[in-house]
């Protein structure tokens, strides 16, 4: 059934369907609607799950990471200075390998403060040991939310769904909302590999030394960096159950089809715009006005940031003579985060495009789609003059 | 930079229910065959009583800029004391029409070369039923007959689906009323 | 890769003596019970037993008398605070002779 909502309560509902059992949550814009709506299904009995209000951020991923441990399928939201409020329980619960889903509203992140969107908050947080993947619109938010958590179920390694706050939280389109039983048949009910179990007890997470050490049978127990390697190797290893659980959320709903990147109009592109989030799609109008110009040129949306997809990052983008990498957030004093990433994935790769790097839409700075143009257009008639470093798109200085 | 997107941007106050308004009818439209509607309200923070204002866009096809409406096809007023406080026709292109709830008569008005119409909303509404100050569903009521682009059966499902516990009868009547009672001026 | 197959690997114990590994490398004091002033052991009764109860590492057994598992006892001395008969000293390692040890 088509509905017309905003991108939170396609949040909400993706949640709702998945039948989390236990939600914790600190109210942050542009977050706020999104856990709002879930108290909503929760008092109305829509959802039969425990609401635990909490004091902070940090309490919220502590209560996820207790009520996963017991075996619940637990849920949390937030948004910029929230989510790195959360921060040390949020690698915490990627050691401690707790399946728990978090949606982020990405927001900028202070000083100076600011309640608008960018990527700074969870590109920021990109070495957790979570899984990220990024939303372009209301019908990928509701079906990643649906995905992550049987991603997270199966690799269990906590998953970030994150879409761009107001530009996605805030605004209203339709989309398509699956009966309960198409869900269930899809998501079938939490079974942790691991949990609290009054009947089989055990200490989890306790100390580990720099060395491995015999456990209590004499067997040998892993040491921090086997632990840690570990949870390396099943994040690389995630990326092919990314590609699997998005064809069976094909079958299942007749969507879906780019797990990693989804291309638009890069067959024969000469040029390519690389982005994550919303902004890939408004870059699609962008491209549409400049091949009617004859520019052969395309935009790849990135739907996994972590583990990074560079196999198919570097499929996607080596044949084409030049990519123009925009971002809404900066690795400061080195350059953007992705494209320090997609220049990496390149490497190895026998011929190379030229790639720029243009940041974009900081704080909420209106991304205006001829700004779009002039970068793009820019970007292509000085290849080698715009060299390493990062270009800053509609900047008033 | 595409051209078949109708832009319609809803002047209200924060709490009159202008993001209500524009979402009855991104519906409607939806079901009239509109496959893209976005509606993105004023991004940030809201007051109560402050003038806000609401983007909608429809095409036949997906839209993907997200960005606010800066050259509207269409205004909706909710409440004629705006007109003191904002310019509502910035950036409307030429020959874009006005929808404007208001006690006084149309000829009270001068937009140039935008088209007007107008309706007292706020009356027909209580006559409808509804508490003292709600617009909302007369406007689109207004809005439907001076554009044309949603039907008055469509629009009435919309309402009632939208306000099903809340007077849906009344609120679709106010639509009615106001629908029936509009009047359009020329360019 | 199956499920199970992931997440092979955390820090994960079963609760018992050494669950923490060879704790009792890192004793520099020892905790000693004087069983004259042990309240179970006086009475040959069943009961108090806070050493037990408090002990981090699960090394003091609940028997008459209670005693304590030296390979793991790290030493920290919380049963010796917690015993309401003061019968537990914690005595300097030093001054144990290697075969006591
Ligand atoms: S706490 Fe003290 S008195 Fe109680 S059982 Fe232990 S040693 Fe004995
Ligand atoms: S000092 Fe006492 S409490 Fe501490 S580990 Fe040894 S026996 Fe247990």
């Amino acid at each position: 059934m088509h509905v017309i909502e905003s991108g939170n309560v396609a949040a909400a509902t993706g949640v709702k369907l998945a039948r989390v059992q236990v939600i914790a949550a600190y109210p942050i814009t542009p977050q706020t609607p999104l856990t709002e709506k879930l108290s909503e299904f929760v008092e109305s009995d829509e959802l039969s799950a425990e609401y635990i209000p909490v004091e902070s951020e940090h309490s919220a991923m502590a209560v996820c990471i207790a009520s996963s441990t017991t075996g619940a399928r637990s849920f949390t939201a937030t948004s910029a200075n929230g989510l790195l409020y959360m921060n040390e329980q949020l690698h915490w619960a990627a050691g401690a390998r707790l399946p728990i889903v978090m949606c982020v509203a990405n927001r900028g992140v202070g000083a100076p403060w600011t309640v608008w969107n960018d990527h700074q908050d969870t590109v920021s947080q990109r070495d957790l040991g979570w899984i990220q993947l990024y939303c372009s619109d209301h019908q990928q938010i509701h079906d990643t939310v649906l995905k992550a958590f049987k991603l997270a179920e199966t690799v269990s390694i906590p998953v970030m769904v994150c879409y761009d706050g107001y530009l996605l939280s805030h605004t209203y389109m339709p989309f398509d909302v699956p009966e309960q039983a198409q869900v269930d048949a899809f998501l079938p009910p939490f079974k942790p590999t691991h949990f609290l179990n009054p009947e089989e007890p055990r200490n989890f997470n306790t100390v580990t030394l720099p060395d491995v050490r015999p456990d209590l049978h004499g067997n040998t127990a892993p040491g921090y960096m086997e632990i840690r390697k570990t949870l390396h190797s099943d994040l690389r290893a995630a990326l092919t159950e990314i590609e699997k659980i998005d064809g069976e959320f094909g079958e299942a709903f007749g969507r879906g089809g780019d797990p990693f990147v989804e291309p638009y109009r890069c067959e024969d592109a000469d040029y390519v715009a690389f982005c994550m989030g919303s902004l890939s799609y408004q870059l699609r109008d962008v491209v549409d006005a400049m091949r009617e110009e004859g520019t052969k040129i395309g935009v790849i949306g990135l739907k996994v940031y972590r583990p990074f997809p560079d196999a198919a990052v570097r499929d996607a983008l080596t044949a084409h003579k030049g990519v123009i990498v925009f971002e809404k957030a900066l690795s400061y004093g080195n350059q953007g985060a992705l494209y320090a990433d997609v220049k990496s994935a390149l490497y190895s790769a026998e011929t190379r495009p030229f790639v720029h790097n243009y940041i974009v839409g900081l704080g909420g700075r209106e991304i205006k789609t001829h700004h779009l143009y002039d970068a793009l257009t820019e970007s292509i008639k000085n290849e080698a003059a715009i060299g390493d470093e990062p270009q800053w798109v509609g900047l008033k200085l | 930079m595409r051209q078949d997107i109708i832009e319609i941007r809803w002047h209200g106050r924060g709490g009159q229910g202008a993001i209500t308004a524009a979402k009855i009818v991104a519906n409607a439209a939806f079901k009239s065959g509109y496959n893209g509607v976005v509606m993105a309200p004023t991004f940030g923070t809201e007051r109560r009583g402050a003038p806000v204002y609401t983007s909608l866009k429809i095409a036949r096809e997906k839209i993907y800029d997200l960005s606010p409406i800066a050259t509207p096809d269409m205004v909706v007023v909710l409440d004629h004391t705006l007109l003191e406080e904002v310019d509502v026709t910035h950036g409307l292109k030429e020959g874009g029409q006005i929808i404007l709830n208001t006690p006084k008569s149309i000829d009270s008005y001068d937009f140039g070369a935008h088209r007007l119409s107008v309706a007292d909303v706020t009356a027909y509404a209580l006559e409808a039923g509804l508490a003292p100050g709600i617009v909302n569903t007369g406007v689109i009521g207004a809005f439907a007959k001076a554009t044309g682009l949603v039907s008055r059966e469509l629009l009435r499902e919309a309402i009632r689906h939208e306000f099903s516990a809340m007077k849906p009868e009344e609120n679709a009547r106010a639509a009615a009323l106001t629908y029936d009672r509009t009047v359009i001026g020329g360019a | 890769m199956s499920k199970e197959e992931f997440c092979s690997m955390i820090s994960v114990s079963e609760p018992g003596p050494g669950d923490g590994g060879n704790t009792g490398s890192w004793r520099v004091v020892r905790p000693v019970i004087d069983l004259e002033k042990c309240i179970p052991a006086k009475t040959g009764k069943p009961s108090c037993f806070n050493c037990w109860l408090y002990c981090p590492d699960a090394v003091v057994t609940k028997t008459l008398p209670p005693t304590i598992d030296y390979t793991y006892c790290k030493g920290c001395g919380i049963c010796a605070e917690e015993c309401p008969a003061g019968a537990i000293t914690m005595v300097d390692e030093a001054s144990f002779t290697k075969e006591e040890k």
